[in-house]
């Protein structure tokens, strides 16, 4: 996997790069615009990590150069605290995902994941997920573990849908939010923890093995453990 | 103030310019009056003396040149009153023959045979006026057998009236035209007192005295509206300075406390000879506390975002029961496990045009107070209501409530009553869901719910 960090902060770049190394990928790093901007035309990259502001070319005007272009590498668009704007007009401009400055690196890798996976998975025609003996039939939205029909609220159904969609890798309270509940917000307590143990007791109680976990820092897996 | 820049003021250049087009109508007005009475006089001589030729034609008709020299005679002697002038004369040279004049004028008549002379009477029982030169207006006629006859008024006192009242039209146009630009100065000199004023005041609150008040006459006309309006400016500014000032204060107070225990507990695992797992622990707190600080951060953006005004262009059309019913489905579970009574009753509906992230964040920040100031087994309602143009989302609990002396306090920033400084919280909740409020014209009622707080979210629809 290859990954193009174009951030002027060489603090922050070098931190990215370091733990998306750890991950296993082959990162470059570039400062600065322009140089950015030719060097994603260049070379074919999994994943580009872009901020919003830059000397030489701003990160909008890189994303839509690349999109002009008909380059089609997941941008994850990092922005300014609080710069709202910013981060519509980044997903406007063809940015496939956001973050907001300062964020913690779990945050950063479980959303460079999921665009890893939304690129390589095409979920569009997926009728049906699995993970272990959980199954989850998206048509008539029903869901059983080892066989037994399991009662989901909506909310719940969608929400173990995410989690199942990113099945082994972990899912972000912020992502869950943006994903399942589709408000832009700070939910300054524990709401998401809530929401996932009352799902915990739904799929795992009375089952030998656990597949939704709690990944500490970071969010949630649901898998299978090993 | 020198000349130079009274002239270059805008008053003045207005009382010049009202100056210049009154006096050119007063101008035109005088002279209107002018040739209706002068004028009049002397077309009403010229048409008296046409009456007067028509009886002595008549006369000459009759009687020929006999009937006419009886007739001049005759009107010459009751001249003293008419002022008429009469005159029958041989050819040039020769005595007259009949009238009131000493000799034939010298100036030359028109085509109509008119013209205005100097006169002399025949005799000093003649001269009416006893001025030194009287003018006469007459028509002369040139008879069968070298005859002339001139027939005519003495237009002395005509002239005199005319003279007399151009002179007052022309005092009346001095008077104006001084009176109008007295007025226009003294109006001029008025407004720019007044503009002097307001720059003054303007001067002082850049040199930094932001409590001065432009002086307001009191008449309630435009400058005094002017000055209302500035000073009303001014007293928003000046609040919101303050309010700026205080948050500063708190956000300084508030955010050095967090700062100093995260440089604090650095220094102490870096003083302390511990193994790996000790800074590891002394990392992970610091961390914890690291995001305390940005949370922090993020909601005084979101305070001062709100407060700004997103733009309106970002506003849709909310669904005001589908938003409670979200927030709702979100918070239901949580106040379960708190072991609260949780009730929702979205009844009321509408729309509300705001934006829908801050709408939800700042339900769920009245939510998330209820949920964690209520009492074990205690009861949180959610309601929406629907009054004409008004959508109310109700939130109420029955903790602790809110005194009535705190609840304009408690929308502060980092306000946190006493009794709460146990709980989790940054004291900027209640402060969001303020200028949430504020930003869909809307606003946020705190009351009180006997026991515990009714906090109402009242937005327009």
């Amino acid at each position: 996997m290859r990954a193009l960090i174009i951030e002027d902060d060489a603090e922050a770049a070098g931190y990215v790069a370091k733990g998306l190394g750890e991950a296993g990928f082959v990162v470059d790093v570039v400062t600065d615009g322009r140089d950015g901007l030719v060097r994603a035309m260049a070379e074919d990259y999994d994943i580009a990590v872009i901020d919003r502001m830059l000397p030489g070319l701003d990160g909008l005007s890189i994303v839509d150069a690349l999109r002009r272009a008909g380059n089609q590498t997941p941008v994850l668009f990092l922005t300014a605290m609080g710069a709202v704007e910013d981060r519509v007009a980044g997903l406007r401009g063809g940015a496939d995902d956001y973050l907001v400055k300062p964020f913690a690196f779990s945050e950063l890798h479980a959303r460079i994941e999921a665009l890893l996976r939304r690129r390589t998975g095409g979920d569009a025609t997926v009728t049906t997920l699995t993970v272990g003996d959980l199954e989850m039939d998206l048509l008539a939205r029903a869901v059983t573990r080892a066989g037994r029909a399991l009662d989901l609220q909506p909310r719940e159904f969608k929400l173990l849908e995410v989690l199942m969609r990113n099945a082994g890798h972990v899912v972000t309270r912020t992502m869950l939010l943006e994903q399942v509940w589709d408000y832009n917000f700070d939910p300054q307590t524990n709401v998401i923890d809530v929401h996932i143990s009352r799902l915990r007791r739904k799929i795992d109680h009375g089952f030998d093995v656990a597949l939704l976990h709690t990944v500490r820092g970071a969010g949630y897996s649901l898998r299978v453990p090993r | 103030m020198s000349p130079g820049r009274f002239l270059r003021s805008t008053t003045a250049r207005l009382a010049l310019t009202y100056l210049a087009l009154f006096g050119v109508s007063v101008m035109v007005l005088l002279g209107f009056l002018y040739w209706s009475t002068a004028g009049f006089m002397s077309r009403q001589t010229d048409a008296t003396i046409d009456a007067e030729i028509t009886g002595l034609a008549e006369q000459y008709g009759q009687f020929g040149t006999v009937g006419l020299v009886r007739a001049i005679k005759r009107r010459a002697a009751d001249a003293r009153a008419s002022r008429g002038l009469y005159l029958v004369t041989g050819p040039a040279g020769i005595a007259p023959i009949a009238g009131n004049l000493s000799q034939w004028p010298e100036e030359a008549p028109d085509a109509e045979g008119r013209l205005t002379f100097t006169l002399e009477y025949a005799s000093e029982l003649g001269n009416a006026g006893g001025g030194e030169v009287n003018l006469g207006r007459a028509r002369v006629f040139a008879l069968a057998g070298g005859l002339r006859l001139l027939v005519g008024r003495d237009i002395r006192e005509r002239l005199e009236i005319a003279a007399r009242i151009r002179q007052s039209l022309a005092w009346g146009m001095a008077i104006t035209v001084a009176l109008a630009a007295l007025g226009g100065i003294v109006i001029s000199r008025s407004m720019l007192r007044r503009i002097e004023a307001i720059n003054q005041t303007s001067r002082d609150i850049m040199a930094g005295s932001l409590s001065q008040r432009v002086p307001v006459g009191g008449s309630g006309d435009e400058f005094d509206r002017l000055a209302e309006n500035l000073n009303r400016m001014l007293d928003r500014i000046e609040a919101l300075l303050a309010g700026m000032k205080e948050i500063s204060d708190n956000v300084a107070h508030d955010l050095r406390g967090p700062l100093a225990r995260l440089r604090t507990r650095l220094e102490s695992a870096l003083m302390d000879d511990g193994d790996a797992a000790t800074y590891r622990h002394a990392i992970k707190a610091t961390i914890t506390e690291a995001d305390g600080l940005l949370t922090t951060f993020n909601a005084l953006l979101g305070i001062a975002q709100a407060e700004a005004g997103t733009p309106r262009e970002r506003f849709t059309d909310v669904d005001a029961a589908t938003l409670l019913a979200d927030i709702a489905e979100l918070y239901g579970p949580v106040a379960e496990q708190r072991g609260l009574d949780f009730h929702v009753d979205a009844s009321g509906n509408g729309m509300v045009r705001g934006d829908r992230d801050l709408l939800f964040q700042a339900l769920a920040n009245l939510t998330d107070n209820a949920i964690k100031f209520s009492p074990a087994n205690g009861i949180v309602r959610l309601d929406l209501q629907r009054a004409d143009d008004r959508i109310r989302f109700i939130v109420s609990d029955d903790g602790p409530g809110i005194p009535e002396q705190a609840r304009a306090d408690v929308r502060l920033r980092f306000v946190r009553l006493d009794q709460s400084r146990t709980t989790p919280g940054s004291g900027l909740g209640l402060s969001l869901v303020d200028a949430v409020a504020g930003l869909h014209d809307g606003r946020l009622v705190l009351d009180d719910n006997a026991p515990g707080l009714r906090a109402i979210l009242e937005l327009p629809c």
